[in-house]
């Protein structure tokens, strides 16, 4: 089993990341889970969601605490929050930020990749300037990056669950995963 | 064909494949996504129904009584406070005879306000003569709101599905949506014996006196020792046609055990991990998922604890003052029992704490060995 945590902050898309992701694993023909920490959310507050992969039916109901991979939406909650906790060793760290992987000081202990979602998805029109919505090019990376799910997946289960500006995110999904590093 | 959808738009498309006629609801906390989802799908065209937004749980029951009172499937949802303020109107809808069904995200009972999962809210309705189901997983919430029109129309009493909240209600998972068409062929129209009809005017709960009130209220317990079998007879039609069936309770695992987990609603799905690691250690041990609490099926429960010696009740809710509900329940079922095992019961996950495979395994670590039987244990107390 594969198990993803999503962190971002209210309005960027990571409980639809999360469920975008679930999506795009049950079209390659996978069981899967996706769900929301569970909460009341608010614009702007920390957010966390999961996303669980596998071969065979799930049962389990709990939340995720040791991921197998991380997303992290928003670059400042590198710093505000203990975004590794409990990721495995030799785990998958995703980073919307425009620095290069090799400047995270957890780098020795996991993998990291890192794509400038945020200037993706501002110069598509996705969001606004100042709160860019970047959860359709962060999984663009995400499948280039972890191989978990295939981009035409993900790009198809954008289609399936964006209802607004499908062009527009699916560029981005495409453009992260040509310029995601690692 | 198979969807990814969550807990919430299941029961939206169990309430749309049953082809409900009228549906009452209150959109406000702690009312979930599936009105929402139901009042879209009425004003897109896609149910034939009359959609009534209606100014509390109170009123929401009431119309759904009056609708079922002239012949109308109806449905709601609510949750926690809301269910709560339903309880006159349930007591009503049952004495009635009315086969409402309706779906309740478990949720915790405020104060302090908590929109987590818990059982209490439902469980406090035990004695309102509605049916009882306690759900799993989203596939089998969308099957068993199929399923409690169908019985409940037959017995002719209403029925509450449970699904926990967010655990279910907010979790997308793959559910199978069947054809309108299979549906249809299992759960005919609604057409009861007696309905209000201006044309031949009677009226329904009038005065009657305590000659004949007792006899009523024994049709009532007759009623729902019928819908034991009607359960298990319509559980097993619906696998004919389906292919998935859930029975009255679930064994997993239980055969050559001598030590038992009995459990409830989504926990039950997490705990079976913790069994098969158990087994695998070579313990025997299996798990007992009781889906229907209302009608209790005693004499299934009796048959399944034959030859175990200890059994651990799980309750995702509380009777302050007394103990877990269902362990109350088990243990009232099995009490003139010859040998009866030993049973002890544990609360967990009260407003949402989250209940983990090692939780299980410490149950049952626990009850391997003889202790007092009175002390209920809280798993995971702080401080």
């Amino acid at each position: 089993m594969i198990e993803v945590r999503f962190h971002g902050r209210g309005g960027q898309g990571s409980v639809i990341a999360s469920g975008i992701l679930a999506e795009a694993a049950f079209r390659e023909g996978k069981s899967i889970q996706s769900f929301p920490y569970f909460g009341v959310e608010r614009r702007g507050a920390p957010v966390t969601a999961f996303t669980r992969i596998d071969d065979k039916y799930i049962r389990i109901r709990h939340y995720i605490y040791k991921p197998d991979c991380i997303v992290v939406l928003e670059p400042s909650l590198v710093e505000a929050t203990n975004i590794v906790d409990g990721l495995k060793k030799e785990g998958l760290i995703l980073i919307n930020s425009d620095w290069d992987p090799d400047a995270f000081s957890f780098k020795k202990n996991f993998k990291i990749a890192t794509v400038n979602a945020s200037d993706i998805a501002t110069r598509l029109g996705l969001g606004s300037k100042t709160a860019p919505i970047v959860n359709t090019a962060i999984l663009g990376a995400f499948a280039k990056f972890t191989n978990i799910v295939t981009l035409d997946s993900v790009l198809a289960a954008i289609k399936e669950r964006v209802p607004m500006k499908r062009e527009e995110n699916i560029a981005a999904a495409k453009e992260a995963y040509e310029k995601v590093k690692f | 064909m198979k969807i990814v959808i969550t807990g919430n738009h299941t029961v939206s498309y169990g309430a749309k494949l049953s082809r409900a006629e009228v549906i009452a609801a209150y959109p406000i906390t702690p009312q979930t996504e599936v009105v929402e989802k139901l009042s879209s799908m009425v004003a897109d065209g896609q149910l034939k129904a009359k959609f009534i937004k209606v100014e509390s749980e109170h009123s929401a029951m009431a119309a759904c009584i009056g609708a079922s009172a002239v012949g109308a499937r109806s449905f709601t949802a609510t949750s926690s406070q809301g269910l709560a303020l339903m309880h006159e109107m349930l007591h009503w809808a049952a004495n009635a005879r009315l086969p409402v069904v309706m779906a309740n995200v478990n949720r915790a009972m405020g104060p302090p306000w908590n929109v987590w999962s818990d059982q209490t809210d439902s469980l406090a309705q035990r004695d309102t003569g509605w049916l009882q189901f306690y759900c799993e997983n989203n596939q089998e919430v969308l099957d068993t709101i199929i399923q409690a029109y169908k019985v409940c129309e037959r017995v002719k009493l209403p029925g509450m599905v449970m699904l926990e909240a967010f655990i279910l209600s907010h979790t997308s998972e793959p559910v199978e949506i069947p054809p309108q068409e299979l549906v249809d062929r299992y759960l005919p129209a609604y057409n009861p014996e007696y309905k209000l009809d201006i044309k031949t005017p009677h009226t329904f709960g009038g005065l009657t006196g305590p000659g004949l009130y007792y006899e009523l209220r024994y049709k009532i317990q007759s009623a729902m020792d019928e819908a034991l079998d009607v359960i298990e007879d319509q559980d097993r039609e619906f696998k004919k046609l389906f292919g998935r069936g859930y029975g009255l309770i679930e064994e997993y695992r239980t055969k050559g055990a001598d030590r038992l987990l009995i459990v409830s609603g989504s926990i039950s799905s997490t705990a079976k991990e913790a069994i098969d690691i158990l087994r695998e250690r070579g313990e025997k041990i299996g798990l007992i998922r009781i889906r229907v609490f209302r009608p209790f099926p005693k004499k299934h429960i009796k048959n399944a604890v034959k030859n175990v010696k200890r059994i651990g009740v799980i309750d995702r809710n509380i009777s302050f003052g007394s103990e877990g509900i269902f362990y109350q329940e088990v243990k009232s079922a099995l009490c003139n029992e010859k040998d009866s095992p030993a049973v002890y019961g544990y609360i967990a996950g009260l407003g949402g704490r989250d209940v983990i495979i090692d939780d299980f395994i410490k149950i049952a670590d626990d009850i391997k060995e003889t202790k007092s039987k009175q002390d209920i244990r809280w798993i995971g107390l702080k401080g």
